[in-house]
């Protein structure tokens, strides 16, 4: 016990926390903007907001979580991967039972 | 009145003279248990050394000892199930009524998993895998003990509900609406709930703990792909818990919410659909039957390669085969409840995706074949638990293919041929793992021998009682019996049914030898010791230490450049040799937070059940306080002094020595 071995965790420096912060700010601004001003039709707009969502969640993952493919990190993001694909086919597959036999009752 | 006592009233104690005469006798039991605890002085024993360590070993051997207790209980209801099938044939009634062997039925499911298999498997994984990782405890030893203390809570009111009130009545999988209030306005339902509740928690605590354990203290050296297999399948096994037993407690919260505040999750009107529950539930349960078997994989692998002497055949390829079981065991969940009528395409889906399972499964049973070929078995008796596993689970496996596919599965379904099933591959393959492994590693943590001869005639009784018992049910299933019936009018049925029973008296055998050999074995124990710390000629660092081994595990941590890390050791000739000196080992100290909480969530759990508020406020308020005291408590840890190390490890390499 208490034999830890002592891996140093990098917790990113100033720097990449500024960085994550400006990149989710234009990444929030522009679907805002685009909703505030209805510039383009609610397609398109749909559209992007999904996408820079989508985007800010891996600006989040590498600069906030700080997962990363180093020797180090690797652990940390496998368990993120494996936890999310446990998500996404539990509750997926979910939905899928419950929505086929809610059909099947119609 | 009620505000003090709750639901609680004199109604509730037991008037069914079954009941009363078990309750005898347990007070009997606990009474001589509590005597000679006393008269032999051992009331400081228990408590200092035992009930409030944080040993990984001894909490593994703590729940150990519950899970044979469960064990007890559950096989007392299994065999009452199988005389009032027996006696109950040609329309006679039997002699358990209907409201009372509903809730055997239910108890009967509920002990043998949650409180005897898993307790099983956790003391199992608890006493060898930080020896096989060459650590000196778990990552957080105190939560260990706080984990162990809320399995037992639940275990506790599992058997409170024998004598206060009544267990649900509505088989292990508690489905809504029967589980709703409506339908059971009762007490029984309620202890089912806070009973998996409490200990559903401990487990998932338990297992972050070995993640956590597994991942950041391997000894110096250890690549993961260097984990002894055993590690690898329990790793596997925690991954799964940490991952599915959240479900468990969320679907619980929900029932909990629909029979206490009126929601409406899963009852028929105010839009709730009970399907949810099935389906959340199985999302859950259907890890929890990997959680159980993998395990005893990885126990089969370490033993056949032990006792071939050989390295294991294909260790890469058990680990992914391993992986693959772990996650395809989340996507067939479906399996379950094929006739609840969701569309073709979703049955064909989890239909294919059971089948699948089975290439994994069959890599393994491939694997320890090719391991033992050409080796030189050395038929012990963990040995022979894995003889009997690999034909016992191999028929399993095989009528779990044929459930798999829908259209069969809508013939068979809820049939005995099911219960033959699941029985099949729970018996045959945990429970003869765990007794396999019991076995195996009972030299190793208790210092002495089993005796062998009581050993065989367990493992005989158990098989061939098996056999007995559960080969009748896939009769019984083609024929039509459907499962938890209480009485039968079929004349057909008899004598499979009167074969049954038999076989269930062969397994009581098999239990009686058991316990008789750890009476012998005690009795015997100076003749049998295992000085040696290696009475099998191990392959891994549990081995590597004395038996019982040191209780800081490794005097100094073991540099680990192989799979078969002990074995690669006493090759290169660097086991067993004496250090001039040592370093202070940092040690954490026992405490007695854990069976206080355990203690204070027990009577909250309790009090939540007999709704008597008060109780359940000081209960909670209670355990939270005394955890985060104990969080805030400095003095947890000491050091072993290097002289008190170099004693105990003179000791030992002079017990070697001496052979």
């Amino acid at each position: 016990m208490s034999d830890h071995s002592s891996e140093a965790h990098s917790h990113g420096s100033v720097k990449s926390y500024i960085v994550g912060f400006i990149w989710s700010v234009i990444l929030t601004a522009i679907p805002f903007w685009m909703v505030m001003t209805e510039a383009f039709d609610k397609g398109p707009t749909y559209i992007t907001i999904v996408v820079l969502a989508i985007v800010q969640i891996f600006v989040h993952l590498k600069y906030f979580l700080h997962l990363n493919f180093s020797q180090q990190g690797k652990l940390d993001t496998y368990s993120f991967i494996f936890s999310a694909v446990i998500i996404v086919m539990v509750v997926g597959l979910s939905v899928w039972i419950i929505y086929a036999s809610n059909a099947m009752m119609m | 009145m009620s505000a003090l006592l709750g639901k609680l009233s004199w109604d509730a104690l037991p008037y069914d003279p079954i009941v009363i005469t078990t309750l005898c006798v347990v007070a009997i039991a606990a009474c001589v248990i509590a005597f000679l605890v006393i008269k032999n002085n051992l009331l400081g024993v228990l408590w200092n050394d035992w009930l409030t360590s944080v040993d990984h070993k001894r909490l593994g051997v703590m729940y150990i000892v519950l899970a044979f207790v469960m064990l007890i209980r559950g096989f007392a209801d299994a065999i009452m199930m199988r005389l009032q099938l027996a006696l109950a044939t040609n329309g006679d009634p039997g002699y358990l009524p209907p409201s009372h062997y509903d809730q055997i039925f239910t108890a009967h499911g509920v002990i043998m998993i949650i409180f005897m298999a898993m307790p099983f498997m956790i003391g199992l994984m608890n006493i060898v895998v930080p020896l096989q990782i060459g650590a000196r405890d778990v990552a957080f030893p105190f939560l260990n003990n706080l984990s162990f203390w809320l399995a037992v809570s639940g275990a506790v009111l599992v058997n409170i509900s024998l004598g206060l009130g009544e267990f649900a009545m509505t088989g292990w999988v508690a489905y809504p609406p029967l589980s709703g209030l409506e339908y059971s306005p009762g007490v029984g339902v309620d202890y089912y709930i806070w009973a998996l509740q409490i200990s559903g928690i401990g487990t998932t605590l338990t297992a972050v703990n070995f993640l956590v354990t597994v991942f950041k203290m391997r000894a110096p050296g250890m690549k993961l792909m260097d984990m002894p297999i055993f590690t690898w399948t329990c790793t596997w096994a925690n991954i799964l818990i940490a991952a599915s037993f959240p479900i468990l407690t969320a679907v619980l919260a929900m029932l909990t919410l629909d029979r206490y505040l009126d929601f409406h999750f899963f009852t028929n009107d105010g839009g709730g659909n009970s399907m949810m529950y099935i389906n959340l539930f199985w999302a859950w349960g259907h890890p929890e039957v990997y959680i159980l078997v993998l395990p005893a994989f990885g126990i089969f692998s370490e033993i056949v390669s032990t006792f071939t002497g050989k390295r294991l055949f294909g260790y890469k390829s058990m680990v992914w085969a391993t992986a693959s079981i772990s996650i395809l065991g989340f996507i067939v969940w479906l399996h379950h409840f094929f006739t609840m009528g969701s569309s073709a395409n979703v049955n064909a889906f989890f239909g294919i995706m059971t089948m699948i399972i089975a290439v994994p499964t069959g890599v393994k049973l491939f694997n320890w074949l090719f391991t033992m070929y050409r080796g030189r078995l050395r038929v012990t008796v963990p040995v022979l638990w894995t003889l009997g596993f690999m034909v016992t689970f191999t028929i399993g496996g095989m009528t779990g293919v044929l459930l798999a596919v829908p259209g069969a599965d809508y013939v068979l379904h809820n049939s005995l041929f099911l219960i033959a099933h699941f029985h099949n591959t729970i018996i045959g393959g945990a429970v003869f793992g765990y007794l396999a492994g019991f076995a195996f590693w009972f030299p190793k943590v208790m210092g002495f021998h089993l005796n062998v001869k009581l050993g065989k005639a367990a493992f005989w009784c158990w098989l061939v009682g098996f056999f007995l018992a559960f080969m009748p049910l896939y009769v019984l299933g083609f024929l039509g019996m459907t499962r938890r019936l209480n009485h039968t009018d079929n004349p057909d049925w008899n004598i499979w049914l009167y074969i049954a029973v038999v076989g269930a008296f062969v397994i009581l055998a098999g239990i009686i030898c058991q316990f008789l050999q750890l009476y012998v074995s005690f009795r015997d124990r100076k003749q049998n010791l295992d000085t040696t710390g290696d009475p099998w000629n191990g392959h891994t660092l549990e081995w590597a230490t004395s038996s019982p081994p040191q209780f800081y595990n490794f005097a100094e941590l073991p540099v680990v450049s192989d799979i078969d890390a002990f074995t690669d050791m006493k090759e290169k000739g660097t086991a067993y040799v004496r250090k001039e000196s040592y370093a202070p080992i940092h040690m954490p100290k026992n405490t007695m937070a854990g069976i206080v909480i355990g203690g204070l969530i027990t009577a909250f759990g309790f009090a939540m059940i007999w709704h008597i508020w008060w109780l359940a406020i000081v209960g909670l308020v209670g355990s939270i306080v005394t955890f985060v005291v104990r969080a805030y408590t400095k003095d947890v840890d000491y050091y072993v002094q290097p002289d008190e190390v170099a004693r105990i490890e003179n000791a030992h390499l002079d017990n070697v020595a001496k052979g």
